[in-house]
């Protein structure tokens, strides 16, 4: 008993390791996950307007760069992380309210998935008509 | 006179301000729901935008409110949540204490900074 921590011989409570991953665990951890990617982000946003504000030549810089093809694959991961967080977050508020904790609460977790997965696609769908309309 | 912590305070009552932090996350993630949509609207509507249309669009008054709007709702929720994230992980005192102040100074420099360029375009200058 050298050690308060690692020699005392007192039971753990398992962690994450112990578990089988799990649609509601991975869920939770993507909801975190997207949270801190679009906190990062955020600095894209910033640029963008600061650019703006800053005259033509700034902005062309920016939207040439968000418009190359690693801008525009950042920018469509970072619609999805938006658009994936804010349906968990609709989950969260069911939940706030005293719902969805029956079996309906795997379809829950599946609209959000397959929702986020299927509106980032349509966003970006309906961008890229609108920009080939606009010519 | 031997006082124990939990004498000291015992009678004062609770502090008042226990779920200040869930409430105002639940109001700015509301916030967000439909200010997001104007956001995600403006940005494809200014995709691959000329600066004068840019301008021309985020200077529209109700626009640049709404984006004023959202700027303010996001940056409390996303100050709120990552302190949430520092505070569940960080465990070493000092370096959770840097953390946190690093994470509001973050949020106050992303908000004035996208609050000003906004407001510059609006007015003009």
């Amino acid at each position: 008993m050298d050690s308060p921590h690692a020699g005392s011989g007192r039971p753990l409570s398992p962690h994450l390791q112990i578990y089988r991953p799990m649609l509601s665990m991975m869920m939770s951890i993507v909801h975190r996950i997207t949270g801190g990617a679009l906190y990062v982000g955020t600095l894209l946003i910033v640029i963008w307007l600061v650019s703006a504000a800053s005259g033509p030549s700034a902005f062309s810089t920016v939207q040439a760069i968000y418009g190359s093809i690693l801008g525009q694959l950042v920018l469509f991961f970072y619609t999805w992380a938006l658009v994936h967080h804010a349906l968990g977050g609709v989950r969260h508020l069911i939940w706030d309210v005293g719902h969805g904790f029956g079996p309906e609460r795997e379809l829950l977790y599946r609209v959000c998935l397959f929702g986020g997965i299927g509106l980032t696609v349509l966003i970006w769908i309906v961008g890229y008509v609108l920009k080939g309309a606009a010519g | 006179m031997m006082r124990t912590p939990l004498g000291q305070v015992r009678g004062l009552g609770a502090a008042k301000s226990g779920t200040e932090h869930f409430w105002l996350q639940r109001l700015t993630a509301v916030a967000n729901l439909a200010l997001s949509l104007v956001f995600v609207g403006v940005v494809i509507a200014l995709s691959g935008s000329s600066h004068a249309g840019a301008t021309a669009l985020l200077g529209n008054p109700w626009i640049a409110i709404l984006m004023l709007l959202f700027v303010l709702s996001a940056t409390i929720h996303m100050k709120i949540g990552m302190q949430v994230i520092i505070e569940d992980y960080v465990h070493d005192d000092l370096l959770k204490l840097v953390a946190l102040m690093a994470n509001a100074f973050f949020a106050v420099v992303i908000g004035l900074a996208a609050a000003f360029a906004l407001l510059k375009i609006s007015f003009g200058v």
